[in-house]
């Protein structure tokens, strides 16, 4: 007691009633709430408040929920049908009656773009996970084993990080899709299954390659930290060391790779439905959209914009959140 | 340094061999027979089509077959067209260069702004400037090039046109001279550099924050050296060393960045050769496209691997 009071300056001069105990009591109370309070904090709890505080990520998320809400309950909500044509006028500029207009065909806008904004939401977020899953388990094994595997993996990686991505996705969509409308229609009753199917198969084994390599490196690093030694010296399992011990100290890059996977698989989606070589005509997926609106960008633009915007403004907003979380699960960012 | 070129050849060649493969791979494995609608026709019998197969070699050993595919391509007997054109290899070939023209100068552009660009915000980090600049530039990051490209086209040929039904920049083969060229091909390379602008600010940028923290950079600063000479002389010749390996990694994602690009400004190259043929069911087109356009990509790889050596003399040319 004495020991601190020397330490407290402040305290010394100046004995009143309320110096002695009590104060310290308090102080110790402080800490100790302030300790309870650092318990509570976990991991995530301390990401999830240095995420908060990046406002453009916040708006990111709250944009990408909503663009996920609106396009899986909306068409619901909506009530008009996407797909009735000459049900409007054609080619009408948004207004209140309709809120985004009409197509040339005379099939509201606003309809068809939450109904494919699903399907294009679908198609990023699905195939993003395989890739990521993929990439993540080529990227593990190859740091994890090193020798002979990892160079095997990463030669292939590399070769497949040399192949234009687009036009053997066109080829291939355009060699295996008749076929596979044949089973899907044989198999489920309608041909757009088996599209759905080929072009998250396709745009996944294009998109792996970096997560593989990023995993690689960060499991090339970690692997040799004592604490893995550690593990394996009272007997962890390689799976267990994989999986426990390692693949939590590289999951922030992995999240991160992730959540921009989203993106570029939206992107890809639509390019490959602009080109009109995506989904069959009668989908009307963002990119489809914009296809078919192509020779009516001078008479009625909004056709072509509203769709094209759509895809920018979900992007964007990926984009935006995958920053936040680069910063929010970067321990050396936190400030 | 000669047995680094060497080597790096060495391996490109096997790399374009093995992709040779992959592509022989899929069209092999896809399903369909040349000769499928000839089993339905009645006036032909079995054996004659299994003449036929055989004459074109259908029923050899798969390898066997890699290897005639190979050699005639590399004989340059790349087929004859379905619909579009006589044969395959003077058509393709004739187009390549349009498309090389419009990246090689999309390339430029990008780095004319990126460069500076990327420079400037991380000299002044934080500034009014570097944050306008960063959130310029992910704009442009999450803007798909179809979208900019119809963009440009409501922009400048329907809103700020008086004559909108001639759109200036798409391409028009009839016409000839320079200028007129030079000007039609702005929309397109616009539309490619500032895509790749976009995200080669970023990298500029990171690179030259990097550079700048340095100790050598402290070093010349405390000699006296002016600002210019410590950021331009000092700083950017070692941070504009990594900027050669995004490019090169940029290199696939460009192709296929022209090929839309090419498609919307009917730019008569490659990409809209490969989309047009695809949609003409004009095989032998599409699978040479994409060989080619994978073995480009080897290429302008290969180049910048070299570039790349050539600027860091720390590289190991082992």
């Amino acid at each position: 007691m004495s020991q601190e009071a020397k330490l407290n300056p402040g305290q010394i001069g100046a004995p009143s009633p309320a110096a002695g105990p009590q104060p310290r009591l308090s102080d110790v109370e402080a800490r100790n709430s302030m300790a309870s309070a650092r318990k509570q904090r976990s991991l995530w709890g301390d990401a999830w408040n240095q995420f908060k505080k990046h406002r453009l990520a916040m708006i990111g998320l709250v944009v990408f929920v909503a663009m996920i809400l609106i396009t899986f309950i909306g068409n619901a909500l909506y009530g008009r049908p996407y797909d009735s044509v000459f049900a409007y006028d054609s080619s009408v500029s948004p207004s209140m009656d309709n809120l985004l207009g009409t197509n040339s065909l005379g099939q509201d806008m606003l309809a068809r773009i939450l109904w494919g904004g699903r399907i294009s939401l679908a198609v990023g977020i699905i195939a993003a996970t395989i890739a990521i899953v993929l990439g993540t388990a080529v990227g593990a094994i190859a740091g994890f084993f090193g020798g002979l595997t990892d160079t095997i993996l990463m030669r292939i990686t590399d070769l497949f990080l040399s192949l234009p991505q687009l036009p053997l996705l066109l080829l291939i969509t355009y060699l295996f899709s008749p076929s596979l409308q044949q089973w899907s229609n044989d198999r489920f009753g309608s041909v757009n299954v088996g599209v759905f199917l080929l072009i998250i198969v396709v745009i996944s084994a294009f998109n792996w390659m970096p997560t593989a390599r990023l995993v690689r490196a960060s499991f090339l690093a970690t692997k040799e930290r004592d604490f893995v030694e550690a593990a394996h010296s009272i007997g962890a399992t390689r799976g267990s060391l994989m999986l426990k011990h390692i693949m939590p100290n590289v999951l922030s890059p992995i999240i991160v790779a992730a959540t921009l996977g989203v993106g570029t698989a939206i992107i890809t989606e639509s390019s490959l439905s602009f080109l009109g070589l995506g989904f069959p005509p009668g989908i009307p997926t963002w990119g489809s959209m914009l296809y078919e609106a192509r020779q009516y960008l001078q008479t009625s633009p909004h056709e072509s914009l509203i769709p094209g915007f759509f895809v920018f403004l979900t992007v964007l907003s990926i984009n935006y959140v995958g920053d936040g979380l680069r910063d929010a699960l970067d321990p050396r960012r936190t400030k | 340094m000669g047995i680094f070129v060497i080597r790096r050849t060495l391996i490109s060649l096997v790399t374009i061999v093995i992709i040779s493969m992959v592509v022989f791979g899929i069209v092999k494995s896809a399903p369909g027979d040349p000769y499928g609608e000839l089993a339905t026709n009645p006036s032909i019998s079995p054996e004659r089509i299994a003449e036929l197969r055989d004459n074109l070699g259908l029923n050899d050993p798969i390898p066997q077959q890699y290897v005639l595919w190979a050699t005639s391509y590399i004989r340059g007997d790349w087929g004859d067209c379905y619909s579009q054109c006589d044969s395959v290899a003077p058509y393709i070939l004739g187009r390549i260069p349009v498309t090389i023209a419009v990246i090689g100068s999309s390339f430029i552009l990008s780095l004319l702004i990126a460069i500076p660009i990327g420079v400037i915000s991380a000299f002044r980090q934080y500034s009014l400037f570097d944050q306008f600049a960063t959130t310029f530039a992910f704009l442009g990051f999450s803007l798909p090039t179809f979208f900019t490209g119809t963009l440009l086209i409501y922009i400048f040929g329907i809103r700020l046109n008086d004559t909108p039904l001639s759109l200036p920049f798409v391409f028009d083969r009839t016409t000839e001279g320079i200028w007129p060229n030079i000007q039609q091909s702005l929309m397109p390379v616009m539309v490619l550099g500032l895509a790749s602008a976009a995200s080669l600010t970023r990298f500029v940028r990171a690179s030259m924050l990097e550079v700048l923290g340095q100790d050598y950079i402290r070093t010349a600063r405390a000699k006296g050296l002016k600002e210019q000479s410590v950021v331009i002389l000092h700083g950017m010749r070692n941070g504009m060393i990594p900027v050669v390996t995004v490019i090169a990694l940029q290199i696939p994602e460009v192709f296929g960045g022209a090929i839309i690009t090419e498609q919307i400004f009917s730019v008569p190259g490659i990409g809209s050769a490969l989309v047009q043929s695809i949609r003409a069911a004009d095989n032998p087109v599409a699978i040479s496209i994409t060989l080619m356009i994978a073995v480009l990509v080897v290429i302008f790889n290969v180049i910048a691997d070299l570039l790349y050596a050539l600027l860091d003399p720390r590289i190991k040319l082992a």
